[in-house]
């Protein structure tokens, strides 16, 4: 019965978060202090001008505009991506195609050492020293902005698409390259148009795993990205994430009250998108697996 | 004349290709060694043996970091007891008993690759919604007439917390370790008339024992470096002494990094000693990484050898 234990643990998460979250949906005590549609369309406070989506749930009047979190985890996960996934895919080309045997023992060891490093040790230094080095460089008035938690993100994202990129490309058939050269293709015209495409859908899926790992980390962009819930699209500004959120906030809210279940809320969000990425991921690998395994 | 221009297209086609890549794996090493060298060269000279066997003082300004470490050291052995015989029963039951094809074993193998996705802080949620909030307060309703003991963040939650998280890493480890043992030993053993518990108990499980240690030292080495998912199941701050029982508080090497860079009160005081603890943490983390990849090798050399 201990074999479920994986299927028991999946079913307990979704129902141990969604019940600390239902009460957002029909408990009127919490719904008059705060609604999906508050969370989700701009309110008219007192003291602004116009209607506006503000995260500020310690304050006299609470307000929980969702917005500016979800824009602020894209925002740092976009740039974390378009790091990640040049250097990762680049990287895992080089191992497969290029590297001789003495390099690959030096890039392959490094990535694993790069995925051991806790994600608190990235975030710190990223807090410590990436921040300052990016703000001198490029002369950012916040010193912790989506860029700088971005950057450092995407460290932790590398070993992730690197590892499974990897594997992708060493999958694809010897035949194909060998074909591909026999009909008198350079290795890079073969390497384009054969060796990417056959393994097309692994490095989809290494993407997808690394874009599941993106949204959902935590400690990185808690230390590293200065937390302030702005809802602007410039990567200098503070940004404040989803996951940092329930982080930082859920340790000082009052069991069972709105602040606390709309952290549950916002933490069933995380919980939906990565399970989607992940069976995306899947998804991807099962069909390269197919298609290459049906060819041979 | 014309024959030389698609051979120069061939060569800077190709120049560039492997240049590009090369460009790539070469900025992924240059970033883990700027990261390591940055550590090591600040961290190293107040790494004493002093540092690793006090507890802090002044506000953490000074003094060592023997809680932190102490802790740690409970929590991952917790954990361990814990998500050891549930990560082996599934592997065993996924690669001995169950039908590759079915539904039910798919359905599993889907339910593992998830729960390895799922987010380190969604993880910490459940940690509190579940052991704190429902068996926690539940053991302190039935045995301790609704006083507050078992009810609030402690060791053993955070412990069974990061059990969960860690259950992937144990079963994926050990399914390879079960499936890279010959087909010969199984045979052999059944020929003898043993049936396929004792198969499995006398034959399969010692020869997988290698590959099992390797989960349990990768688990214990994600369990010892992750943060998030302790933030509300029973990590501390700060704490005057060693947690004694299962459900005190206590302190984790991973948290002090996070408390020391960002709530420091003097960030110059604070700065070596917060040098020195990453250190610590990784060297902890790369230390046992290691060791779970020798244990690897040494036992793949051994069935390579049992083979030929």
């Amino acid at each position: 019965m201990l074999a479920f234990s994986s299927i028991a643990a999946i079913i307990l998460i979704f129902v141990f978060i969604g019940k600390e979250a239902w009460p957002l949906l029909h408990d009127s005590v919490i719904r008059k202090e705060v609604t999906l549609a508050k969370m989700w369309f701009a309110q008219q406070w007192p003291g602004y001008d116009a209607p506006e989506h503000v995260w500020q749930p310690v304050s006299e009047i609470p307000k929980y505009a969702a917005w500016p979190l979800v824009v602020g985890t894209l925002k740092v996960t976009l740039i974390s991506m378009l790091v990640a996934v040049p250097l990762g895919v680049g990287a895992a080309l080089f191992v497969s195609q290029y590297a001789g045997r003495r390099l690959r023992e030096i890039v392959k060891p490094t990535v694993e050492l790069l995925a051991g490093v806790p994600s608190v040790v990235l975030g710190f230094f990223a807090l410590m020293v990436m921040a300052t080095w990016l703000q001198q460089a490029l002369g950012l008035d916040s010193r912790l902005n989506a860029l700088v938690a971005g950057v450092a993100l995407s460290f932790a994202i590398i070993p992730v698409v690197f590892t499974v990129s990897e594997e992708a490309f060493g999958a694809v058939p010897r035949s194909y390259v060998e074909a591909s050269t026999a009909l008198g293709a350079a290795r890079w015209q073969t390497i384009v148009r054969v060796v990417i495409p056959a393994a097309g859908p692994g490095v989809a899926a290494g993407i997808a795993l690394g874009l599941g790992r993106a949204v959902g980390e935590t400690m990185i962009v808690l230390m590293a990205s200065g937390n302030a819930a702005i809802l602007s699209a410039s990567p200098a500004d503070s940004v404040r994430t989803v996951s940092a959120t329930i982080a930082a906030e859920l340790a000082e809210v009052v069991f069972g009250g709105a602040h606390y279940t709309v952290l549950f809320f916002l933490g069933v969000l995380l919980f939906g998108f990565t399970l989607a990425t992940n069976l995306l991921g899947e998804f991807a690998i099962g069909r390269m697996r197919r298609r290459l395994g049906g060819m041979a | 004349m014309k024959r030389r221009k698609p051979a120069r297209r061939r060569r800077v086609g190709d120049a560039v290709l492997a240049v590009g890549t090369g460009l790539a794996a070469a900025l992924v090493l240059l970033i883990v060694a700027v990261i390591l060298g940055d550590v090591v060269y600040h961290g190293a000279p107040h790494m004493t043996l002093a540092f690793l066997t006090q507890a802090p003082r002044e506000g953490m300004t000074a003094g060592g970091i023997f809680p932190a470490i102490f802790g740690t050291v409970a929590l991952v052995v917790l954990m361990t007891l814990a998500v050891l015989p549930a990560g082996v029963a599934t592997a065993i039951y996924l690669s001995e008993y169950a039908n590759p094809g079915s539904r039910v074993t798919r359905l599993v193998r889907v339910a593992v690759n998830n729960l390895a996705g799922v987010p380190s802080i969604v993880f910490g949620l459940f940690g509190l919604g579940f052991f704190v909030q429902f068996v926690g307060a539940g053991i302190d309703s039935a045995l301790y007439g609704g006083r507050r003991v078992f009810g609030q963040p402690a060791l053993v939650w955070a412990a069974l917390t990061m059990a969960v998280l860690t259950l992937p890493v144990v079963i994926v480890a050990t399914e390879e370790a079960l499936a890279a043992v010959p087909r010969e030993l199984r045979l052999a053993s059944a020929a003898l008339g043993a049936s396929r518990l004792q198969t499995i108990a006398r034959v399969v499980l010692p020869q997988a024992l290698p590959g099992i240690l390797t989960g349990a030292i990768l688990a214990i080495s994600r369990g010892a470096g992750e943060v998030a998912p302790i933030l509300f199941t029973g990590v501390a701050y700060y704490l005057p002494k060693l947690p004694t029982s299962l459900h005190d508080q206590f302190m984790q090497l991973g948290y002090h990094v996070y408390v020391l860079s960002t709530q420091s009160p003097d960030v110059d005081a604070t700065r070596p000693i917060l040098y020195a603890t990453v250190l610590v943490l990784l060297l902890l983390t790369f230390a046992l990484n290691a060791t779970a990849v020798v244990v690897r090798s040494k036992m793949r050399r051994r069935f390579a050898g049992a083979a030929s």
